[in-house]
């Protein structure tokens, strides 16, 4: 066989085995949508990925059985909030950290450092009890609060500082010049010199916050305040067995628009974990 | 007020520092209240026994920490679901992550296509990914055990059975995760000038020579560190488990993370779940110290 034809054989099996390798990855989406569409008998015949019958109706009985439009709504708007505090609030800090000279501001970031330490499961029975204290049990409070100000707020301004340092400073001086002021420096040189950095935050504090479970689950108790990831949790019998065709409908409205958003944009997303790094 | 002659009180450096204080403040005071401030507490909450009714807290110095090391048999056993849970996840995920970053590393038709499956996960809610794993991996009528029953396996019931349950969660947590892992690997190799391996060719090495002798000890910072995130994550794995087995079957997916959930909210042993809190911190403080140790000889 010729050197090409080697080649190509080599490069068609290489291919070929990263196919079977993403069986897994991909076909758990593939299932979870196919069987969103099957009637609660379906599902446990003959596993086929087109639906015999597709039960349309399975999407319309999830909003019947909580209400799911309002809990998809409280996640969205979370996260929103969640996101635009922490692009606020790290920027700010971290621009402090990257620019400014104070004393304790080596101490101040040893002090954050620390926080990465810490995984949320050790400060949260701390939290629920400061939580009943401030009245915020059965609220949406701890949930905005918790994700800005804990490990990952504080990653947050870390990936801030380390952009901000790394930008050049002669805009910055020019400003300076002109009489701006350090937060008009800051919000009109220092910004929107820094949107990568910004998208990157954005990126995984919205998917952070959207994703969150164990503090809804401690925090939140009644349905219509649930968020996603709770509802999803939610749909059994009266047994408190599975409902397995709503369940499955509702994880594909809960995970396919994230999906659309991820496959338009993967670039951008993946990079922006990258940029995060220590994140796991 | 006599001002002649002295320096004006704000000077332009004490502006400064006051400006930065303020830009730090939000961040800072959040972080006082709803970190560092539950984080001193749970230190106290350790050493004390609650009646959550009254509201009543008695000194008991180390009698949750004894209960748990000494008395308590299921903290041991804890202890050891969760080492075998980091066993089998961090070498599975970082052997898997670093075969997928050497195949996806260079430009070739398809590379993003693949980047993009092998990621996809990643950015999916892990509540999400657990309830439709549940649903493939039933014992009877779960689609994973029909596919099997084509090829003549005859599946066990996986979340059902102890050793399985284990072995199920692991393996959907490495395919969730593994991307992560993925993108770090592909950086650390992008970084890796090409010349090294271009001599090497042209001295005859061959790809797994080449991979042995150039490419792995230019990895071995970025393999350090990715190991001990890969372990402090698998320390704090809650979401899988309490989806997809609830820490069964008889306790045999009962990891601390969810062990202290499950003492604390479930139980209201305040007190010992705290405790329990507190050598979970000990344990990831400790990895985290190997970690910014290897950094520094890293960097050095």
């Amino acid at each position: 066989m010729t050197q090409r034809g080697l080649e190509r054989l080599k490069r068609a099996m290489w291919t070929l085995s990263l196919s079977v390798l993403a069986i897994p990855f991909v076909f758990p989406f593939l299932w979870m949508v196919s069987s969103g569409f099957k009637s609660a008998t379906e599902i446990f015949g003959q596993p086929t990925l087109i639906p015999r019958v597709w039960r349309w109706t399975n999407f319309v009985e999830v909003f019947q059985y909580q209400p799911f439009a309002q809990q998809y709504f409280n996640s969205l708007y979370i996260a929103c909030l969640v996101t635009v505090i922490t692009l606020v609030l790290s920027s700010l800090a971290g621009y402090a950290l990257a620019r400014m000279r104070f004393a304790g501001a080596g101490l101040l970031m040893l002090f954050l450092v620390s926080a990465l330490m810490v995984p949320e499961e050790v400060t949260i029975i701390p939290n629920f009890f400061l939580m009943r204290w401030l009245g915020l049990m059965d609220t949406h409070g701890p949930l905005v609060l918790l994700p800005v100000f804990g490990p990952h707020g504080v990653m947050a301004t870390f990936l801030m500082r380390q952009y901000f340092v790394a930008l050049p400073k002669e805009l910055e001086e020019a400003g300076k010049m002109d009489g701006l002021s350090r937060i008009g420096i800051w919000w009109r040189i220092a910004l929107p010199m820094s949107r990568p950095a910004l998208a990157a935050v954005a990126i995984i504090t919205f998917l952070f916050s959207w994703n969150l479970f164990l503090e809804p689950l401690v925090f939140v108790s009644s349905l219509e305040k649930f968020t996603l990831p709770l509802a999803l949790s939610n749909f059994t019998d009266a047994y408190g067995l599975p409902l397995w065709h709503l369940q499955l409908a509702a994880t594909s409205l809960a995970v396919v628009p994230i999906l659309i958003v991820y496959l338009i944009a993967q670039r951008q997303i993946i990079e922006s974990f990258a940029m995060s790094g220590v994140k796991g | 007020m006599a001002r002649a002659g002295r320096a004006p009180w704000l000077t332009l450096q004490r502006r400064e520092a006051i400006e930065a204080w303020l830009f730090v403040s939000p961040t800072l005071i959040g972080f006082l209240i709803f970190f560092l401030g539950p984080l001193i507490a749970v230190v106290f909450y350790s050493v004390s026994e609650w009646n959550l009714l009254s509201g009543e807290q008695v000194f008991v110095g180390m009698a949750n920490y004894h209960d748990a090391l000494r008395e308590n048999p299921d903290f041991w056993h804890v202890i050891r679901n969760s080492v075998i849970f980091a066993i089998g996840l961090v070498p599975l995920n970082m052997a898997l992550a670093l075969t997928l970053a050497l195949a996806l590393s260079r430009p070739f038709r398809g590379v993003v296509f693949f980047r993009t499956v092998f990621f996809a996960p990643v950015v999916t809610s892990a509540v999400a990914w657990a309830i439709v794993w549940k649903f493939l991996l039933q014992g009877e009528g779960g689609t994973v055990n029909a596919l099997l029953g084509y090829v003549g396996i005859d599946g066990p019931n996986w979340l059902r059975e102890p050793d399985w349950a284990m072995a199920a969660v692991i393996v959907t947590r490495v395919i969730k995760m593994v991307g992560l892992n993925m993108i770090l690997y592909i950086a650390a190799l992008q970084a890796i000038p090409r010349d090294y391996e271009e001599a090497a060719r042209l001295e005859g090495a061959s790809g797994w020579q080449i991979f042995r002798m150039v490419t792995w000890p230019l990895l071995a910072p970025a393999t350090l560190i990715i190991m001990v995130i890969t372990t402090i994550g698998s320390f704090k794995v809650f979401d899988h488990i309490y989806l997809m087995t609830g820490g069964g079957p008889e306790n045999g997916t009962l990891v601390l993370a969810y062990y202290i959930y499950e003492q604390a909210f479930e139980f209201f042993n305040v007190g010992y779940a705290s405790a329990l809190a507190m050598i979970m911190f000990v344990i990831v403080l400790a990895l985290t110290i190997v970690q910014l140790i290897l950094r520094q000889k890293g960097a050095a």
